[in-house]
Order: C-alpha cells, then sequence, then structure tokens
C-alpha cells in the first residue's frame, strides 16, 4: 500500500492510535499522509510527540489521549501547547502506566485493568471519565479502573516487515507497538524496508507484529523521520529544531 | 574547590543511600544521573543505574558514554513494571510544588485552558504512589514553592504517597520527616542562609533550631565526579 492509500482508509471522527514514544520511531509518514487527507476531528491516542503536535497544527484533532506530548531533547512540543492554551482540543491525561495498561485491557478485549498509578492524583479530577473499582479479595483496596484504549485504526513504524505484513523491531525498545496493533480495529505498519526473510534480518524475538493484526503495509524509508528509528537512523536533531523554530504552515510546505 | 553543583550532585547522591538492590533513576539531566552514579561508585554499591534509554549499565560510564558492560535490558514497557513493583527510586523534577510534596509538570493555570501547557503528567502520579520518590530542583523560588499546585501530578504526603524522600534545591536540602507530612528544612547548601530559602519559598517550612550545612563532597567522590563528568556539565544545572 502507500502512506495515502492509508490515510484514505482514515475517515472524519475515528480514533487514531499511534505508536513509538514522544519523538521515537514514529510513523511519521503515514502521518504526513494523513495531514494531506479530509479527514478531520480525530481523537489521536499517543505516547505523544511530533505526530500529536503536528495533526494539532493542522487542525485535525478534537481529542488527545496521552500521558504526556514532548520531543525528548526539546521537553515541550510546540503545536500541542498552542492547541491546549487556545481552548482548541480537548485532552484526556492518563499517568503513563495507566495508560499503557489501557492498552493491554484494549489489546486483551477487557473492559478495563485496575491499578493503583493516578490515585490521589487529579488524572481522576481533570478526566471525570475515569472510575475506581474496589478488589474482590481480602484486602479490599481500592484502585483505578483503567479503561480500555481501543481505536478504529493503528498506524506504527518498524525497521522490517514482510510483504504480508509480519513486522520486526531492530532498535533496542519495542515501545508498545504491538499493544496498538492488537487494541485497535485495523492497523497499518510502515517499515524501512519491505524484506522476504525477516530472520535474515534480526533473531525471532524481534518479530513483534504479526500478519494476523495487520491490513496493509507501506514501505517507508525514512518514514519516521525526523524522530528516532534505530539502529537505521538517530532523531535529526537539526529538523526537530526547524520543526519547533519554524511556523507551521512554511515548515509542512518545505516538507512537501 | 568544590562547586555549588558539586553540594546538589552528592546531595541527590544522599537520596539513594541504604535503597540497596533497585534502581535509580535520575530524569536526565547531569545532576540526577550523576547522583545516581556516584552513591553507586561510593556507599551505594549494589544500585543498579541505567543509560537513560534502555539498558542497564553493568560498569559505570561517564556522561554522554555509552556502558562497556550491560547487565540488563529495560524498555519503557520494563520501566512501568518496575514503578509498579516500588523497586524503583527516582529523583524526579517539578514546576511546582506545595507544602506536602504535591507536585506539578503537567499545566500552569487552569486545566481546561491552561496559561502554559506543560508536559503532562507522565509517570509522576504512579512513581509518588507506588515508589519512593525524590526531587531535584535546580532553581529554589516561589513560583516553584507554591501554596497549592495547580495540576497534582505527583502526590503528596498527604494524598497518599508511597515515601517521599527528600527535595533538593540549588539552596537547600528539604524533607517531609515531621508530624503532619510538611516540608522540612533539612540543611542549606554552602554560602546560603536560612533567610534567603525561606525567601524562596512560597509557604510556610518547618525549620529547626539548628540547620546544619548540607555536607560538601569527599576528596574521593570528587575524583569520581570529575571522572564522570570532565567537562562539568553539572556546574550549568543549578540556578
Amino acid at each position: 500500500m502507500s502512506a495515502e492509500e492509508v490515510a484514505g482508509t482514515v475517515e472524519s471522527g475515528m480514533t487514531i492510535g499511534i505508536g513509538g514514544w514522544g519523538s521515537r520511531r514514529k510513523p511519521m509518514a503515514l502521518v504526513r499522509a494523513l495531514l494531506r487527507s479530509p479527514a478531520t476531528d480525530l481523537t489521536i491516542v499517543s505516547y505523544g510527540g511530533p505526530d500529536v503536535g503536528m495533526l494539532c497544527a493542522a487542525k485535525k484533532v478534537r481529542k488527545v489521549v496521552a500521558p504526556f506530548v514532548t520531543l525528548d531533547s526539546i521537553p515541550l512540543e510546540p503545536h500541542f501547547r498552542r492547541a491546549r492554551q487556545a481552548g482548541e482540543i480537548e485532552f484526556a491525561e492518563y499517568d503513563e502506566g495507566m495508560f499503557m495498561f489501557g492498552l493491554l485491557a484494549g489489546a486483551h478485549r477487557l473492559p478495563f485493568l485496575p491499578t493503583r498509578a493516578g490515585l490521589g492524583s487529579d488524572v481522576l479530577r481533570v478526566n471525570p471519565g475515569l472510575r475506581t473499582v474496589r478488589s474482590p479479595y481480602a484486602d479490599g483496596e481500592e484502585l483505578v479502573a483503567v479503561p480500555a484504549l481501543t481505536m478504529d485504526v493503528a498506524l506504527v513504524h518498524l525497521n522490517r516487515a514482510d510483504a504480508r505484513g509480519n513486522a520486526q523491531y531492530l532498535g533496542p525498545d519495542p515501545y508498545f507497538d504491538d499493544l496498538y496493533a492488537k487494541a485497535a480495529r485495523r492497523c497499518y505498519v510502515s517499515c524501512e524496508r519491505v524484506v522476504e526473510n525477516l530472520l535474515k534480518e534480526g533473531p525471532v524475538q524481534s518479530l513483534l507484529i504479526s500478519r494476523s493484526m495487520v491490513a496493509g503495509v507501506v514501505e517507508a524509508p525514512g518514514g519516521a523521520g525526523f524522530t528516532s528509528c534505530e539502529p537505521d537512523y538517530g532523531r535529526d536533531e537539526a529538523l526537530q529544531r526547524r520543526y519547533v523554530e519554524t511556523p507551521w504552515e512554511e515548515f509542512d510546505e518545505q516538507q512537501g | 574547590m568544590s562547586s555549588r553543583a558539586d553540594v546538589c550532585v552528592v546531595a541527590c547522591a544522599e537520596a539513594f543511600r541504604g535503597d540497596g538492590e533497585i534502581l535509580a533513576a535520575g530524569i536526565g539531566g547531569p545532576v540526577t544521573v550523576l547522583a545516581a552514579r556516584l552513591a553507586r561508585l561510593t556507599f551505594e554499591p549494589e544500585l543498579l543505574t541505567h543509560d537513560g534509554t534502555c539498558l542497564l549499565t553493568g560498569d559505570v560510564p561517564a556522561l554522554g558514554e555509552a556502558p562497556g558492560v550491560v547487565e540488563g535490558w529495560l524498555p519503557f514497557r520494563e520501566h512501568l513494571w518496575l514503578v509498579l513493583n516500588g523497586r524503583r527510586h527516582v529523583m524526579l523534577g517539578a514546576s511546582q510544588i506545595d507544602r506536602y510534596g504535591n507536585t506539578n509538570i503537567s499545566c500552569i493555570g487552569d486545566w481546561a485552558r491552561p496559561k502554559a501547557q506543560l508536559l503532562g503528567v507522565r509517570g509522576a502520579p504512579g512513581n509518588t504512589r507506588c515508589d519512593p520518590t525524590s526531587y531535584w530542583i535546580p532553581r529554589h523560588s516561589p513560583r516553584v514553592f507554591v501554596p497549592s499546585v495547580d495540576v497534582v501530578s505527583g502526590v503528596g504526603t498527604d494524598r497518599g504517597a508511597f515515601d517521599l524522600r527528600r527535595v533538593v534545591t540549588n539552596l537547600a536540602v528539604l524533607d517531609f520527616r515531621t508530624p503532619g507530612g510538611t516540608m522540612r528544612l533539612v540543611s542549606v547548601h554552602p554560602g546560603v542562609e536560612v533567610d534567603d530559602v525561606v525567601a524562596a519559598t512560597g509557604f510556610e517550612l518547618d525549620i529547626p533550631d539548628n540547620v546544619p550545612r548540607t555536607r560538601g563532597p569527599t576528596v574521593e567522590e570528587l575524583e569520581v565526579l570529575d571522572r564522570l563528568d570532565p567537562e562539568r556539565l553539572r556546574d550549568r544545572e543549578p540556578a
């Protein structure tokens, strides 16, 4: 598939999960295709980085569900900040661990998973959809019931994939991309290179996502740039800095 | 000769004293990262330290250098597991902190339409509820030490914090070992007076009759710090 074809399957109002973490291994080729598609009014579920920022800048977003939005080496994401400060978007705030439990619940078709993370904090105040649950066992502990994070579409970028949709990470961290794939109704994988035999590229435990969870594969060399995609490339810090310092329309035009 | 930053690194390292075989995690800047590595190389040798991404380091490399020996794999999902298991003492940052150690890194102003959107709560709710937590605040001021934080990201002693150990700033060391769990002045750094700390704090501090000086680094500790940070990146952090 092409990135444009993937973006063409996204309809306005959908919930989109985006893999990676912060400014690391974000499916930026797919995000850029989404920027140019007519879809709008999206809910974005993400350990957020420039994916969230760009979609906010392009006015594609109704709601962000995230524990943070950051560019890692540059702590604050300018376009997400502006959208929040202008009151343009809704924001469902999560603790990082809560968020993982939401993905795990979604991936396992559970309505929720319990955790202590969030108790006592303002996450429960500013995210009033969250409920607590009492342990049915002798401890009787009150816990946060993190609702399943489910999505219409998940977008992830990995190092390698085969044409059928099996996908492989070769970097040091899988992030949560397998959980996004499992928690979404449809998952699209972009990759640096489509290959015939994934085991020539890395060990069997680097096979993160099975084709049974993948609706389509896009070969997109450099498709995570300017975010990192170890070991194929690190973050393009100069381009990331330009993204932060350049007005969005100008940056978007330069990127084509 | 030791600098203010050296005193701050040692004070942060002291937060890890007695922790044993758990992960000592800094927030990424030189001071907290050096603190964990210094503690491991001197008085707390069982500590686990990491490389800032996803490796547990078998040796203790200098800032910016890769470990020569790797003893474990710590991708983000393992970090989140460690948090729930309480096997991690994290030294966090905070844009605001109150008298009970409630902290804010989410946003300044009204949450619905903030004056300044910051990071989001990140892992602070879970860190503070499940793990030993300390804070490093490089600029001690009334803008940071506020009567009440705008959004509680990390929970304080009045909201079920697991174990708030200490707050190290560019001026002083503080903790919460009072009957009410309120912030107490433990020591002031060399060159700082108690009044300086009071003036930089926007709420009432518990102040003992005699406030000692924060200790400086030993000769051995200075040698370790100079090896781990020959370019003295640490000196850029405290205000």
